[in-house]
């Protein structure tokens, strides 16, 4: 059994059922995808294993025991941390104080200790800032720790997110679509950063990706949701060639059209 | 991109805009209401300074547009010269028809005012000025900033100078300043001159000075040891002879903005850090007031069970029932947000002053008569450091109140769970996910800002010695909310000084206390629209150092 296992996770909003009966088996220190098209449920199941929906059937079992009805930041307490679609800084606060907010669950200081501030809780609050510091040097912001989150360049807005949700020290990390609205170059530096994240800090990794060669070549094994089931699961390989995965993403005729091409290949090549 | 129309039309919509305002102005009886006060003795009152000011902003902002000299300058004439013709046909129209049985004001000392003695001298004063203000654009912004600072320095203090006069008089020194400086009545023509350009020399060279550090890296920034050291010393000892210095009547308006202070300190908690709107805040105010009163007077049904109780034992107590009722309104509204959480803390506030006002708890809180005679507050042993002839001393109580509110303030801020606060404010649902118990969160922030305020009204209730439910309406909660919405949200000095503009300033001018709302009303829209972040925006604070 996985780090992280879902077992028929299902959450509908009225009579729509955006997440079917899902069953998933993240491997510990895995890079594993979840791809579909737009509104197949990939978000909502996101949402589902992080608290900020409660499903209505199945469990979610986090290292063998079940989060399932835990608040969301239970959930963070337990070591699942996540980015966001759309970007989701705490946009006034400059990048140092974001990564610190990650850190919060890991700091001690109640009302008291921040109004005296003793010895203890300095010497927490000094770790935690230079904690951050290492961080941030370990996204690639260095020098820009002073920076309001909101002004900062929108490739490195994504990297703060990942150093927050890094600081929480996660077990699991849950990126939401970490390539979105990147340039190819971008893109290829998010890609060996990813790997970074699993080698260097032995962190399970989830991604939701749009970007077909981002995830076919960062994951080793991907999930296809395709109105809110999970129609397959494989390798990048399996997944390339599984005819269901094939025709949710490009339609009945589009799949006929590509076999067609194939096939003339094929004739013409005989 | 917008629009931009043709100079002509631009002037002449500024200056209908300006016009109209001046006779609004005038019929609601600011412009003759401040026609008889002085600002600079024997050559301006306040209502011709108004009329200029609206002729200024006219010229200034029809002008923004143009960058070519003439047509820029044209401009600013034209622009003041429609807004004299408009208040011209306004005062032809005026002495042609009655309409006083209407607009009371509208009396012919008003349309000779308004007309400047003759119906041309309104045109050349508005063109004249016109000009002036646009030409005023030609200057560098640090320049047109210093200037119009010193300006209107100049202005406030030629307003409160019977005051500064009086003050002085207090101790000796009126003879110094009288006369070159200050005049009964205004500042002297030769104080007006000398005001305004120190002034803005000074804020002159700090705006370069400023300007100049911001290359520098920050650890250059911070001043030295010494200097602090110095101006902390100098501001204990200011702070330690005020009351003395200033008076009773001046240390009474302080001990006000002390205690408004205080709640300020306290919903700068709830609203600018956590990011809640609370409007129904006064309502902790009067808890506070009113376990002082049941604790303390021998009125209170409290005291007359247990005996009467001295401030400082009732001190906790109020503390106590402030911080619960904090947590009570906290709990219904932890899932709500935004404009809905509003709303029940306005219930909230509602709620607790019609309590106090009810039949039903008559009993205890003396229904509308409220609770009297409560007792001034003593050093046990000593002396009394309240009551209504003693506010010079009740001056040392409200400052260490306020200086442990900042202090509290200040180091919450700056900490865990100040960061937690403003995460909430930012983002509640990433806040969450990034482990902040939402619940704890908040309940701390509504109970920290409860604490600040209660304690602000056990302080109230024995200054006043008596408490009534309508003095704690709605609208201290909307001032405690103004004023931190004018001294920059989130910010500590910033409450401060948004309490002493907007508490302390209408205290002093309270010859025009009719207009208090109206302008109370104008300065906050204008702040909105123009420095929405305050008088002092919040900075983040730079912990990391340069370069790491």
């Amino acid at each position: 059994m996985g780090i992280l296992m879902t077992k028929q996770v299902t959450k509908r909003f009225g009579g729509l059922v955006a997440v079917d009966a899902v069953e998933i088996d993240i491997p510990e220190r895995a890079i594993y995808s979840i791809i579909g098209p737009n509104g197949a449920g990939k978000t909502t199941f996101f949402n589902c294993i992080t608290g900020f929906y409660i499903p209505e059937e199945g469990d979610i079992l986090f290292q063998g025991e079940s989060i399932l009805g835990l608040s969301p930041d239970q959930i963070a307490r337990r070591g699942i941390a996540r980015t966001y679609q759309n970007i989701r800084l705490f946009s006034n606060m400059t990048a140092v104080e974001n990564v610190l907010v990650g850190q919060h669950p890991h700091m001690k200081a109640g009302i008291f200790g921040a109004i005296f501030r003793p010895p203890s809780v300095r010497q927490e609050e000094a770790q935690s800032l230079q904690r951050a510091v290492e961080l941030l040097h370990f996204v690639g912001l260095q020098g820009k720790g002073n920076w309001v989150a909101r002004n900062l360049a929108y490739g490195d807005q994504r990297r703060l997110e990942i150093a927050r949700a890094l600081a929480n020290n996660p077990k699991i990390l849950f990126l939401d679509e970490p390539t979105a609205g990147m340039n190819p170059r971008e893109t290829a530096g998010m890609t060996d950063f990813i790997h970074r994240l699993r080698d260097e800090l032995g962190i399970t990794i989830v991604l939701i990706e749009h970007d077909m060669r981002v995830v076919m070549g960062i994951s080793e094994r991907i999930a296809v949701l395709d109105h809110g089931s999970k129609i397959a699961e494989g390798s990048p390989l399996e997944i390339q060639r599984n005819p269901q995965v094939i025709e949710a993403y490009l339609g009945r005729e589009g799949v006929e059209a590509a076999q067609a091409g194939s096939q003339r290949r094929v004739e013409r090549a005989v | 991109m917008k629009k931009e129309s043709h100079w002509l039309t631009e002037s002449v919509r500024g200056g209908l805009i300006g016009g109209g305002v001046i006779i609004l102005l005038a019929l609601i009886g600011m412009i003759g209401r401040f026609a008889e006060r002085p600002v600079i003795d024997g050559v301006l009152v306040l209502g011709r300074l108004l009329m200029i000011a609206v002729f200024f902003a006219v010229g200034y902002g029809a002008a923004r547009n143009e960058l070519l000299p003439v047509t820029r300058l044209l401009t600013g004439i034209l622009a003041g010269a429609v807004a004299g013709i408009l208040v011209d046909l306004f005062v032809l129209f005026g002495e042609g028809v009655n309409i006083r049985p209407m607009f009371i004001n509208a009396s012919p000392e008003l349309y000779e005012f308004l007309a400047f003695g003759n119906l041309a001298m309104a045109v050349v004063a508005g063109a004249i000025t016109g000009l002036v203000a646009a030409a005023f654009r030609f200057l560098p912004a640090r320049l047109r900033s210093a200037l119009l600072t010193g300006l209107a320095i100049m202005v406030v203090i030629g307003m409160l100078s019977d005051q500064l006069l009086l003050i002085l008089n207090n101790n000796g020194l009126a003879r110094y300043v009288q006369g070159w400086l200050l005049a009964p009545r205004g500042v002297s023509v030769s104080g007006a001159v000398i005001a305004s350009v120190v002034i803005a020399a000074i804020s002159y060279v700090q705006s370069v000075r400023r300007a100049g550090q911001a290359d520098q890296p920050i650890a250059a920034r911070r001043p030295n040891r010494l200097v602090t050291a110095t101006l902390w010393v100098i501001a204990v000892a200011v702070l330690l002879f005020l009351p003395q210095v200033l008076g009773p009547y001046h240390s009474e308006v302080l001990n006000q903005v002390g205690l408004f202070v205080l709640m300020g300190l306290g919903l700068n908690i709830v609203v600018g850090f956590a990011g809640m709107l609370d409007v129904g805040y006064v309502a902790f105010f009067a808890l506070g007031a009113y376990v002082m009163g049941m604790l303390t007077s021998p009125e209170g049904f409290i005291a007359q069970a247990t005996g009467a109780w001295n401030f400082w034992e009732a001190l906790p107590v109020a503390f106590v029932v402030a911080v619960i009722a904090g947590i009570l309104l906290g709990i219904p509204v932890l899932k709500i947000r935004g404009d809905y959480l509003t709303i029940v803390t306005l219930g909230f506030g509602e709620i607790i002053r019609l309590l106090a006002l009810s039949d039903w708890l008559r009993p205890y809180t003396g229904g509308a008569q409220g609770i009297a005679a409560i007792p001034p507050i003593e050093i046990p042993g000593l002396f009394s450091i309240s009551g209504p002839d003693k506010p010079q001393r009740l001056f040392y109580l409200v400052l260490i109140a306020c200086l442990v509110a900042i202090f509290v303030a200040t180091r919450l801020k700056h900490s865990r769970i100040g960061r937690a606060w403003m995460a909430v404010r930012e983002d509640e649902d990433v806040a969450e996910a990034m482990g902040i118990n939402l619940v704890q969160t908040k309940l701390l922030a509504f109970a920290a800002g409860a604490a600040f305020s209660g304690i602000s009204g056990t302080i109230f209730a024995a200054k006043l010695s008596t408490i009534y439910p309508h003095s704690f309406g709605l609208l201290i909660s909307i001032n405690i909310l103004a004023l931190i919405i004018v001294g920059g949200m989130g910010n500590i000095p910033g409450v401060i000084l948004g309490a002493l503009v907007l508490v302390g300033l209408p205290e002093l001018l309270r010859e025009f206390s009719e207009f208090r709302l109206l302008v109370y009303g104008a300065v906050l829209i204008f702040m909105m629209l123009q420095r929405p972040e305050g008088l002092v925006p919040d900075k983040p604070q730079q912990l990391v150092e340069e370069g790491a």
